[in-house]
């Protein structure tokens, strides 16, 4: 094991100016990251989670146009879809594709003991939390916006040209950009709460359902604990108006304008909780 | 050495207690450039000083800093530290190669100055063959070398190692002992620990003895080599044929004892000279064609030394 000969030009690390060497350590841990969500054991129920609505919507389309396409109209679609979406795609499958996702960045990788190698690498813990949280939301954005598309298309695909014409049109067409944009908004507002939760507690099953709880019980909740959620400001961001049960506490919808960087905000802090936790994390693998 | 830089590593009144439970207790040290060795039996408290030097936990009580500098800010101290740990895990599917890459890009070097730099890593621990395999089909040697590789692959001034022989064969644990000694007379430092007194008396100048948290002794291995000189270390050689090697090993004079596993797939050998016997085991794999499973030096007889080590010489 002698000592190599080989002539190694600059060591250096890429940058002595603190903001680019963070943007060169980001994209470095977003390529490791990224690579982990999309392969391995643990990506496999993400996959299967955005799969199922896709694949209920393909059946619900081949009903519609085997039993009744003749009569159903765009209208009756567009209620069945902010329904499903509400009810299955957001609630359900980006809640828990972001808490499996987002929760595993952290507490995956105590599980795997390697978590160590990030903190014996001169970065700082914060720009490791950036980069970790990026790297999940692009897991959770190609799969759940392709999901919510896919859902998208399939549906209307039941009412053969007119419901594909109708997604390629303008009011269409700005139905599905807002839900891919709540879809997305719903990946950044729940994958900062799962990974600071990850980061809170060894079992974070109990939290997570916990929220789940809470955010399912949204529409009974009086209007100020209402906003104490992330499902209030994605329901007001709906293209289409889905009542939510004769049970249901009204509030008024928050405005886009308001609910848009109120959850980016949020979103914000929670982060920088995150890092904090993080700075006084210690490896005790033994010990989870 | 420039006088106006701090060269050592300190440890003022450190203590560590996961809840109840002593991981070290009021250590105070001032460890000096070269190979030192961290000794004592299990659950000594080796593995949490070393984890208290990197920051990998914190301590109760007391600071720590290396070369004037704490870990509080990784993105100074890890560019001068690296740190081989026992976790024997890895992120999944990635080949060694790309484990040692994917980390010095982390560290925030160009793809080529990475490349480059992994490339030499693997290169001093002689693991070029299997840079592009998949670590999950390594070995357990070589993924202790690729550990060290990765602990290596970005230059640092200071190298903890936690137990870096565990695993690996003779010859590698010839060679990776003549690497440390290369490193240190390269001007690194290096921690390195070890339940093995025959491997520290090999490699290191100076020794820290441990004991159930606590320092019991520190200084210059010539005292601890005197002791170990009176004690035969205990070897447990996995093989095809113990019973060959059982003849054979009588060659040596320095071997006082054989006796072959109660499986009769493995033999125990003490012997005085360790060295030796393990060149005479390397030419026995070759001469007469054995398969040689692992390598391991059995705890149990090193016990009569740490407890003489640690006793002021009662228990020998």
């Amino acid at each position: 094991m002698s000592a190599s000969t080989e002539v190694i030009t600059e060591m250096k690390p890429s940058s002595s100016r603190p903001w680019s060497l963070w943007a060169t350590q980001i994209a470095a841990i977003l390529r490791l990251e990224v690579r982990k969500n999309f392969i391995g054991k643990r990506a496999l129920l993400i996959y299967l989670l955005a799969a199922t609505p896709v694949l209920l919507m393909a059946a619900l389309s081949a009903q519609i146009s085997w039993e009744q396409s003749r009569n159903n109209n765009i209208g009756e679609i567009n209620i069945i879809f902010a329904n499903l979406y509400e009810g299955l795609i957001l609630r359900t499958i980006v809640f828990f594709g972001s808490a499996w996702i987002f929760m595993n960045l952290f507490r995956g990788e105590v599980v795997d003991r390697s978590l160590h190698y990030y903190f014996l690498s001169p970065v700082r813990r914060e720009v490791l939390v950036c980069g970790k949280y990026l790297s999940g939301l692009v897991a959770s954005f190609v799969l759940f916006t392709i999901s919510t598309a896919g859902s998208l298309l399939f549906l209307y695909i039941g009412l053969g040209a007119a419901g594909v014409n109708y997604l390629g049109d303008g009011a269409g067409k700005r139905q599905a950009l807002a839900y891919l944009g709540i879809t997305a908004l719903g990946c950044v507002g729940y994958g900062a709460a799962f990974l600071v939760i990850g980061l809170f507690f060894r079992n974070p099953i109990i939290p997570a359902l916990l929220a789940y709880g809470w955010e399912f019980i949204n529409f009974l909740l009086p209007p100020v604990l209402k906003k104490i959620s992330i499902i209030h400001y994605l329901h007001s961001l709906s293209p289409v108006p889905v009542p939510e049960g004769p049970f249901a506490m009204v509030a008024e919808p928050t405005p886009a304008y308001i609910s848009i960087p109120g959850l980016l905000i949020v979103t914000a802090a929670v982060l920088v909780l995150a890092s904090f936790q993080i700075r006084r994390m210690q490896i005790n693998y033994g010990g989870e | 050495m420039d006088k106006s830089v701090d060269h050592t590593i300190v440890f003022e009144d450190v203590s560590k207690f996961y809840g109840e439970i002593l991981g070290v207790n009021r250590v105070n040290l001032t460890i000096e450039p070269g190979i030192t060795s961290l000794v004592g039996p299990n659950g000594s408290g080796k593995t949490t000083l070393m984890n208290l030097m990197t920051a990998l936990i914190r301590p109760t009580r007391g600071r720590v800093s290396v070369l004037g500098l704490r870990a509080d800010h990784p993105e100074i101290f890890f560019r001068k530290v690296g740190y081989c740990s026992q976790f024997d895990s890895f992120p999944r599917a990635l080949t060694g190669f790309q484990f040692i890459y994917s980390y010095l890009r982390v560290h925030g070097y160009s793809k080529q100055a990475a490349q480059d730099l992994a490339w030499k890593a693997l290169h001093r621990v002689e693991l070029l063959d299997a840079a592009h395999l998949k670590i999950g089909a390594y070995s357990k040697g070589m993924r202790q070398r690729v550990r060290l590789a990765q602990a290596i692959a970005h230059e640092p001034v200071v190298m903890i190692l936690d137990e870096p022989l565990n695993g690996l064969d003779p010859m590698a644990r010839a060679e990776t002992i003549r690497l440390f000694r290369q490193l240190a007379a390269e001007g690194l430092h290096l921690i390195i620990s070890s339940h093995i007194l025959h491997e520290v008396d090999m490699m290191s100048d100076s020794v820290i003895l441990l004991n159930n948290g606590y320092v019991v002794a520190e200084g210059e291995i010539q005292g601890v080599r005197d002791e170990m000189e009176e004690h035969p270390m205990q070897i447990l050689i996995r093989c095809d044929r113990p019973g060959l090697l059982a003849a054979r090993v009588f060659e040596q004079d320095s071997v006082v004892e054989a006796k072959i596993h109660k499986d009769k797939h493995g033999l125990f050998v003490k012997t005085r000279d360790a060295d030796a016997f393990y060149l005479l085991l390397n030419s026995i794999v070759v001469e007469d064609g054995l398969s040689v499973e692992s390598v391991a030096p059995v705890d149990d007889d090193l016990n009569a030394v740490y407890q003489y080590l640690i006793g002021g010489g009662e228990a020998a």
